[in-house]
């Protein structure tokens, strides 16, 4: 052979190895773990098919398959592919793996299918979800639902957490709610909403200055500090059951953080002449005090193993971010790039926190890795953006930010990718907080 | 002809007399009465004057009084409508400020069953949570001061609004500085 023909012969067996171990990775790295957004994995979710057909059904059919797509795209992870693309009617494919063509989605670059079967009768339906990966010709993941047409959007939310668990090994955010503070009543009070904003309801009706939420780990019970009584005092409710505790002590009984998976929480009291944090039962009793530096201490929040606790402090001469091990009770000082770095957020995977800097133009969320002490700036010159809360995944950010005008609710990636407004409602929207994976 | 003549002389012999003696009668009522209002003017007259007297006394001391209540408002008035102000993300007291607590100081002294309630506020820079610490700061920096002026700490109450009560809405550094202060409020 010659050399010439040896070269050839290399250079196609490389490739050929190359393309090999390309497929490879596609088979089994579906979400990429360093920055799961930079490749967002193209995915087809066609209207579902009604058994029965008639009018109704094919309605619910259309509406599921809508909801579905627009909860899976909501994680940041997928690119939904435009229907128009199709190169198959909803009328003429199948939903099980034996009736589904898998190049006629290959060929359009979608890498995975979800189809659907929706049957309804009265006020019951029953829906059939399978996921499944194109290129394999598999199926990932197949689930029925059973239950009232009112449950629909629970039944999707159950399946798209079956999805996310199947492909990152988390449950991700489609359990979760957010609680925010909106001025639409005429004073500051306290709405919470699905995590994508759907279904709005004002939880407080204080009629007074009402700020600051915070959910417990299993999202029973909301604290917050509200003016209701003529001053800033602390109240711990429980939501379904309407009862609760009051923390009014003189002076300051403000920004309430729960320890995760305790009946405690962190707040800043200021009886003594001074804005400390202390820890509280959740009935609002002194456990014992957290930090002890006169100035300003406040903004606690909480390590997911709950063994040390980030806050704002300006015993430096600004206020800054530090971190503090409730054990030991040592300290240090976190954020030192800016002269204003307030409401820290602990991701709940444990390794970053999102906190606000102030800046020239205005105020952006920052993020901090806690390796490696270096920050990344996540928004950029779009007016002040403020009080950055991970979902419970630790794969998004909610945020208020007023670059529209009025402060709105936003939410992004934790890589500052996919910034969008969450919600509008009367009034001014701000202060959101995400809660943990409500399962009831 | 003379019988009539003696007839008259005889008519206003008792005529006369009568008349005389009425008239004298009368007018020795008239005397005594006459003696009586003049005792009786005589003491009205001193009544009215001393109730003029008393009413220019009662008049002159409602002056003196509507002046000192118009002090007394005017310095109650100052003492509410008064604030001291900060830099930004400060809570110590600058020069004025310690000279405009210095005031309420005597103030508080001069009416010492008055309790006060210290509003600390921020301007809307910042985030919410701080700003209500920093206010909370600001309105305690006025209060150990007072206190350290005399004032009993039991007659001083602090609350913190944070940037949530502005006296000015807009956005620019005048609005800011005006809301970066500490407001006293009677209880």
């Amino acid at each position: 052979m010659s050399f010439f023909r040896f070269q050839v012969f290399t250079s196609i067996l490389l490739a050929c190895l190359l393309a090999l171990a390309g497929l490879a990775r596609a088979d089994y790295d579906y979400i990429e773990i360093n920055n799961p957004f930079l490749r967002k994995i193209p995915m087809a979710v066609p209207t579902f098919s009604p058994v029965a057909g008639h009018p109704a059904e094919r309605q619910v059919a259309v509406q599921a398959a809508d909801q579905l797509a627009g909860a899976l795209e909501f994680t940041g992870y997928f690119k939904l592919l435009d229907r128009g693309a199709f190169l198959v009617k909803p009328e003429a494919m199948g939903i099980i793996a034996p009736n589904i063509k898998f190049q006629d989605w290959t060929a359009i670059g979608a890498e995975l299918l979800v189809t659907g079967g929706v049957s309804l009768k009265d006020q019951y339906m029953e829906m059939e979800l399978r996921l499944f990966d194109t290129f394999k010709s598999q199926l990932l993941i197949g689930k029925r639902y059973k239950g009232l047409v009112s449950d629909q959007r629970r039944m999707i939310h159950r399946f798209c957490s079956e999805v996310i668990f199947a492909l990152t090994g988390n449950h991700g955010i489609f359990d979760s709610q957010i609680a925010f503070v909106s001025s639409g009543p005429g004073n500051k009070e306290i709405f919470t909403a699905d995590f994508d904003g759907e279904s709005p309801q004002q939880v407080t009706q204080n009629k007074a200055i009402t700020l600051s939420p915070a959910w417990s780990s299993d999202g029973k019970w909301l604290a917050y500090t509200s003016y209701r009584q003529g001053k800033p005092d602390l109240y711990i409710r429980n939501l379904a059951q309407r009862r609760g505790s009051v923390v009014d002590r003189p002076g300051l009984n403000a920004t309430p953080a729960w320890v995760p998976d305790k009946f405690e929480l962190a707040a800043t009291l200021s009886f003594s002449g001074d804005p400390e944090i202390y820890l509280l039962t959740g009935t609002g009793k002194i456990i014992k005090r957290l930090t002890e530096s006169k100035g300003i201490d406040i903004s606690p929040v909480w390590s997911p193993d709950g063994k040390s606790m980030a806050f704002v402090s300006n015993r430096s001469g600004t206020p800054q971010i530090h971190m503090q091990d409730i054990g030991s009770g040592r300290e240090e000082r976190l954020t030192f790039d800016g002269r204003y770095n307030t409401t820290p957020s602990w991701s709940p995977k444990g390794d970053r926190i999102a906190y606000c800097a102030a800046e020239d133009g205005g105020f952006n969320i920052r993020v901090i890795d806690l390796a490696t002490r270096k920050t990344l700036q996540l928004t950029r010159s779009t007016g002040d953006n403020e009080s950055p809360s991970w979902s419970p995944d630790g794969s998004l950010i909610v945020f208020s930010s007023n670059r529209e005008g009025p402060n709105r609710i936003y939410v992004m990636t934790g890589y500052g990718t996919d910034q969008r407004r969450l919600l509008t409602l009367p009034g001014e929207q701000t202060n959101p907080k995400w809660s943990g994976r409500i399962v009831n | 002809m003379k019988k009539r003549m003696w007839i008259m002389a005889a008519l206003l012999l008792l005529v006369l007399p009568t008349m005389l003696l009425l008239t004298s009668c009368a007018k020795k009522g008239v005397t005594t009465e006459t003696q009586v209002d003049q005792a009786a003017l005589d003491a009205e007259r001193a009544r009215q004057e001393e109730l003029a007297r008393q009413k220019a006394l009662e008049e002159e001391r409602l002056q003196q009084e509507q002046l000192a209540n118009q002090g007394m408002n005017a310095a109650r008035t100052r003492f509410l409508n008064e604030n001291i102000y900060f830099e930004f993300d400060k809570s110590r007291l600058l020069p004025a400020a310690q000279e405009t607590l210095r005031d309420k100081a005597d103030w508080l002294r001069a009416n010492p069953d008055l309790t006060v309630i210290i509003e600390g506020h921020t301007d809307e820079r910042g985030t919410t949570e701080y700003n209500l610490a920093l206010g909370e700061r600001r309105a305690e920096s006025a209060k150990a001061f007072l206190v350290d002026l005399g004032i009993s700490a039991s007659r001083l109450t602090t609350i913190s609004y944070g940037e949530e009560r502005p006296i000015d809405p807009r956005s620019n550094e005048e609005a800011w500085a005006k809301n970066r202060r500490a407001q006293f409020v009677l209880e």
